[in-house]
């Protein structure tokens, strides 16, 4: 697939939209199967080493990165990004998709986390929200004071995983969980959400509600803590705008009955610290 | 060990018994001999003032043959030796001893030595004194002198024997054979020494017997059990009616390897579940990589031959069948975990159905006739189809496999019935009065956790595990005691009494114990034999429920009494290297999960049968 254009960032670096890394090369295979069909360019690499060399000559727009590989995993892969000041979103899959692995790829700055397998849909709307992130990120980089894109940051003493859910304690000892305002900005046309019903039980890092798009994409939302659902906020599920225009306030999802969050939220981001 | 210390009892206890008798008997023979001696001395000077008044008269008429033949008289009684009289100058003048007559005795006699002792001889000397004990011819011999003085008859009488200024006329010497005495003394001593050997054998034999009842046969227990121990018997029990220290012991042992037992299992479940939490990532790792490429691939062509319903069809059910292994291999990673079920509302014809067509292949080869039987219209249910099909695969799996291929017969029924919460209601929860948790995880009754009571009845106790089933009186009692008359449970924990007091079961009058279901009401039952009386009123008051009968029965090789209670533990398998022992404690945490319950019954030869209810909403 050797479609890149030149990137006006990349100083004759070549673009591309998308780097695959991954140990099996069937799964590459599939991902360079699926992106292409939308159009996508994609790039691969069989190891995170040689996904390094790449990014020192190319630029891509997104890369999406196992966690179980040989030699480098997918966690130092993810700091070694951060330390060579690469943003460009990643998502995270493994064939080992423990909640720790999923919290944790998060926490490190993981836009999302895919476990394995998973379908064709499941892997383009990942995608799809990754770029719309991208989108997102440098209109608020080149227009910072224009009003086009407003976002609204995660409240102090609100923990965050990663850029997909938030919870609130409760003084009364339970627990408020929501989607954050990037993960509701990142769906395109958003239309509405499913949620489960009261007396589930959500476990930390899996799927928690489902966003859908008008063209009825699914994108899962992960539960950032474990406990059983208590109250749902039906408004929000039935007003989509409650949850644009106040997503860490009127916009919450379920409340919960935590089972261990004092354990659980250590591993989340502490929103007070995004105002540093 | 034990016979050690039985003989440093007896040792000991021997020493201290032959020291203490010893000195006991030094100081009872020495006062019971200085007693007799006592007496002796009495008896002789007694004797010895009869001689002087009863000679007096005739020593005064100087008739000396009468005085010759009172002294021979006295003198040949049993037991004196001699009686003599001698004067100043220490002649004898008589003596019973007629040889004697006319012998001089020196000064330094013993009969003259008391007074001539001193340069002066003393005139008078106190009783003590004038006694004096010496041998002849090897036996001991008591003599007495009494000392003859001068009185005013004497010189005035007729023979003018004595002068008058003489103070001491001469001395009458008596002395008395001790032969007696001393036998008797040794008969004393004999016997002491007879008495203290018989003392420390008796007492060597008692604390014997007592070392050997009271040490060493519960020394020997607890060496035993020990070993026992050290074998790998977790479960031996010493037995604790003592009630010294030894009975401290035992408790203290038999809670000691209680714990350890707990420990083992809680090492042994805690090690199992790491080595299958480790098998499950390996197998979820490595599965999912291949099923990545099956799903990837299967929707994308999905997606690409919407207009080709044929293969499209086809796919549907690759794409289908992938998304089910996926539950299936995050199930194996739940498990670790105990999964959730993601509950709906569905019809059970479509899943039986779903785990029929999986499984018909098989029994086709194994020649086996799959009969169903599934009522009409029966209402929907609310479970997680996936976790329900693999219930249903595993024992359709399960009843072939205990067929063989042979060919037999399997009958897989579905009605809808009514039951009433007595017999089926699960007793998931009890706490005691002071909210001790009563459940007791490792003891298992049906694959059901039971609820662990103690029991005191006729003085001695023991355990007894409820059957939480209300309503159903499977318990398992760890002791043999009869309990019909009166019993007594309390919680193990605190125990705190469980009975109602006064009041009688109304079936067979036996006392009443009760148990507290956290926020459901209190159980009420009795230990009745053959009685299974209960009652919670909070579950009565419910009636009668709708209920989803499976039945799944097979014509296989059935399953031996003794191991029906153990099939649904984890890791219990009879298939060998075939199976993990996993499917049928899996079921029961499916079933259990849906609030519902699974039994067996089987017979040997003849088949099983699995029942499952599942409760139906009633809405």
């Amino acid at each position: 697939m050797d479609n890149g254009t030149t990137s006006p960032i990349g100083r004759g670096k070549k673009q591309w939209d998308i780097l695959v890394i991954d140990d099996e090369q069937v799964i590459i295979d599939a991902v360079v199967k699926i992106c292409s069909s939308e159009n996508f360019s994609v790039d691969s690499a069989i190891d995170a080493q040689n996904a390094l060399i790449k990014l020192v000559k190319n630029y891509y727009r997104l890369i999406i990165c196992d966690i179980m590989m040989p030699g480098m995993d997918g966690f130092d892969f993810l700091n070694e990004l951060m330390e060579r000041k690469i943003t460009s979103p990643v998502i995270m899959t493994t064939g080992f998709s423990t909640v720790d692995n999923a919290v944790r790829s998060l926490y490190n700055g993981a836009i999302d986390f895919i476990p394995k397998p998973f379908t064709s849909d499941e892997l383009l709307n990942s995608v799809i929200r990754g770029m719309k992130y991208l989108k997102i990120q440098s209109l608020l980089k080149n227009q910072r004071d224009d009003s086009a894109v407003v976002y609204v940051p995660c409240p102090a003493k609100y923990y965050r995983l990663g850029y997909s859910s938030w919870a609130s304690e409760e003084s009364t000892g339970s627990i408020l969980i929501g989607a954050t305002d990037l993960f509701i900005k990142t769906i395109e046309n958003f239309s509405g959400i499913d949620l489960l019903s009261t007396d589930e039980e959500l476990i930390q890092g899996n799927s928690c509600a489902y966003f859908k798009d008008q063209s009825e994409r699914i994108y899962p939302l992960l539960s950032p803590v474990t406990g059983r659902i208590i109250e749902t906020n039906s408004e929000a599920a039935k007003d989509k705008t409650l949850l644009e225009k106040d997503p860490y306030f009127e916009g919450w999802l379920y409340r919960l009955l935590p089972s261990d969050s004092e354990y659980e939220l250590k591993k989340l981001i502490n929103c007070s610290s995004d105002r540093l | 060990m034990s016979k050690k210390i039985g003989f440093k009892l007896i040792f000991i206890v021997g020493i201290a018994a032959v020291l203490i008798i010893g000195i006991f008997s030094f100081y009872n023979i020495r006062s019971q001999s200085d007693a007799l001696q006592a007496e002796v001395e009495r008896h002789a000077n007694q004797l010895s003032e009869t001689v002087k008044h009863s000679t007096r008269y005739d020593m005064l008429l100087n008739q000396r043959d009468r005085i010759h033949t009172i002294i021979n008289t006295i003198g040949k009684q049993p037991g004196i030796h001699d009686v003599r009289v001698l004067n100043k100058e220490g002649e004898i003048i008589y003596s019973s001893h007629e040889q004697d007559i006319g012998k001089m005795v020196d000064k330094n006699a013993e009969s003259c030595y008391a007074c001539h002792a001193a340069n002066e001889p003393l005139e008078r000397l106190p009783i003590k004194e004038r006694t004096r004990i010496f041998y002849n011819d090897s036996s001991r011999v008591l003599g007495i002198i009494n000392p003859i003085y001068n009185e005013s008859s004497c010189w005035t009488a007729e023979c003018h024997a004595h002068l008058k200024n003489q103070t001491v006329l001469g001395v009458l010497d008596v002395t008395i054979s001790l032969t007696d005495v001393d036998e008797q003394i040794k008969r004393g001593e004999i016997n002491t020494v007879i008495f203290a050997l018989s003392a420390v054998a008796a007492l060597s034999l008692l604390i014997g017997f007592f070392v050997k009842k009271w040490v060493d046969k519960p020394v020997k227990e607890l060496v035993n059990a020990t070993r026992e121990i050290g074998t790998g018997n977790l479960n031996y029990v010493i037995n604790e009616k003592k009630t010294d220290e030894f009975g401290m012991l035992a408790k203290s042992f038999n809670n000691m390897t209680k714990k350890l037992s707990e420990a083992r299992v809680q090492l042994f479940q805690s090690d199992k579940m790491a080595s299958l939490g480790r098998l499950a990532a390996g197998v979820a790792h490595e599965i999912n990589n291949p099923l990545t490429g099956v799903l990837t691939y299967s929707s994308f062509l999905l997606k690409k031959t919407v207009n080709n319903p044929e293969i499209n069809e086809d796919l549907k059910v690759i794409v289908r069948e992938t998304k089910r292994s996926r539950e299936i291999v995050k199930s194996l990673l739940d498990f670790a975990r105990q999964s959730v079920p993601k509950k709906n509302n569905v019809n059970i014809e479509e899943i039986i159905n779903k785990a029929v067509s999986v499984v018909e292949n098989q029994l086709s080869i194994n020649h086996i006739e799959l009969i169903k039987n599934i009522e009409k219209d029966i209402p929907q249910v609310t479970v997680d189809s996936n976790q329900m099909q693999q219930v249903f695969i595993n024992l359709l799996v399960n009843a072939s496999d205990a067929i063989g291929s042979k060919g037999g017969k399997i009958n897989l029924s579905a009605s809808v019935i009514k039951l009433s919460p007595y017999g089926i209601t699960h007793i998931k929860q009890a706490v005691c009065p002071k909210r001790h948790d009563l459940i007791d995880n490792e003891t298992k009754i049906d694959g059901m956790p039971s609820i662990k009571l103690k029991v005191y009845s006729n003085g001695t106790q023991g355990y007894i595990n409820l059957d939480p089933v209300y309503g159903r009186s499977n318990h398992i009692f760890h002791f043999p005691m009869n309990l019909e008359k009166d019993y007594k449970l309390v919680c193990p924990k605190c125990e705190i009494s469980l009975m109602e007091e006064g009041k009688r079961c109304p079936d067979c009058n036996a006392p009443v114990y009760s148990f507290e279901v956290p926020s459901r009401g209190n159980v009420q039952g009795c230990l009745g034999k053959n009685c299974s009386w209960q009652k919670w009123e909070a579950v009565d008051l419910g009636g009668q429920k709708d209920y989803l009968e499976i039945k799944i029965s097979d014509s296989g090789c059935g399953i031996p009494k003794e191991n029906l209670s153990k099939i649904f533990e984890p890791f219990y398998s009879t298939k060998g290297q075939k199976g993990t022992g996993l499917g049928l404690s899996v079921i029961w945490g499916i079933i259990d999960n849906h609030n519902g319950t699974i039994k067996v019954e089987s017979e040997v030869n003849k088949g099983t049968t699995f029942i499952i209810h599942l409760p139906i909403n009633q809405n």
